[in-house]
């Protein structure tokens, strides 16, 4: 029980300073690296985050990964048609609980 | 200042839906492994971490020291390193909110703070604070309700997915030069290959920068 919530403790912690090293690390020094880094880094984090959410797709299994492909699909097609961030996570997410709850089951 | 929480509302709105669903899902199991429900809410309020805290569950069960807890955390959370890289200057002016903007910057927080061209800081600060808001309440749910929810909510948390999708296409149809996107996601790809999907995110993390660092030496001064 107490080592639970020292546990808890630790763990906030140290997740705390993950995240607040870079601004003490690059606090005062301008370099030109660093601001390079700060302005192109957002684009190259946010495809690999976009592979990690559909890390788990299996082509292999029965059915290929098909919700995943539609879903995806359909976020991008609505979102170039339409340009309107809800429409294209809501139409995207409904479009892939139908799938995943009546088609692909 | 009501316009301003409003709007923020409305930008956090992507979030809600996933972080109800996650944080749900958090809940519910906390709740399984027959922890009090503060338990819950302590996690949620102070380490504010979605995988992290799906792991400290099993860091709990199986009584983990404190010091393989801590590099356990330093490892999965590695990556909240860089995200701090690119928020440098645009915390610079948050004042007495920086703090908290640190605190709270998880994976979702991030992509909305990325995307956003408002600076307003009491802007960006509301929609950090919404976003922590949904994921407590949302772990609070799980673990209140669990078992009594009916409603069949597979595949609700596609949600994230497609708002990181978003997200990247905005940034693509936004700019010029694609490389930075293009690296992104070829070299996740190769590390998911070769590292499986548990273990892939440190060493794309390590290829990203390389790279980048290697475009910067070559082009000096590149315009994303």
């Amino acid at each position: 029980m107490k080592h639970d919530l020292m546990l808890i403790f630790v763990i906030a912690v140290v997740t705390f300073l993950t995240r607040a090293i870079p601004f003490f690390a690059f606090s005062h020094k301008k370099s030109p690296l660093i601001e390079y880094l700060g302005k192109v880094l957002p684009y190259s984090i946010m495809a690999m985050l976009v592979v990690y959410c559909l890390k788990d797709i299996n082509f292999l299994s029965q059915f290929h990964g098909a919700s995943e492909i539609i879903a995806v699909l359909s976020v991008i097609l609505l979102h170039i048609y339409k340009r309107n961030t809800l429409i294209s996570i809501v139409g995207g997410t409904i479009i892939y609980m139908i799938c995943v709850q009546l088609i692909f089951v | 200042m009501k316009k301003i929480i409003k709007e923020a509302f409305v930008a956090s709105i992507p979030v809600l839906m996933g972080y109800i669903v996650l944080g749900m899902a958090f809940g519910m199991l906390v709740q399984a492994q027959g922890y009090p429900i503060y338990y819950t809410l302590l996690m949620s309020v102070f380490i504010y971490a979605g995988s992290m805290q799906f792991v400290t569950i099993n860091l709990l069960t199986s009584g983990a020291s404190l010091i393989s807890a801590a590099l356990m955390t330093i490892f999965i959370n590695a990556r909240h390193l860089v995200y701090g890289l690119s928020m440098l200057d645009r915390f610079k002016s948050m004042g007495k909110y920086k703090p908290y903007m640190i605190f709270s910057l998880t994976d979702e927080t991030y992509s909305l703070l990325v995307a956003e061209k408002n600076n307003d800081k009491r802007y960006l600060f509301f929609i950090s604070l919404f976003d922590q808001c949904y994921w407590v309440i949302g772990s609070l749910m799980g673990g209140a309700l669990g078992s009594f929810i009916q409603i069949n909510t597979k595949g609700l948390d596609f949600a994230m997915t497609a708002l990181f999708i978003v997200i990247v296409l905005d940034q693509y149809l936004n700019s010029e030069k694609h490389l930075p996107t293009y690296l992104g996601f070829v070299i996740s790809i190769i590390c998911l290959m070769i590292f499986g999907s548990t273990s892939f995110i440190i060493p794309s993390m390590i290829g990203i920068l390389v790279s980048l660092i290697g475009m910067y030496k070559k082009e000096g001064n590149y315009e994303a």
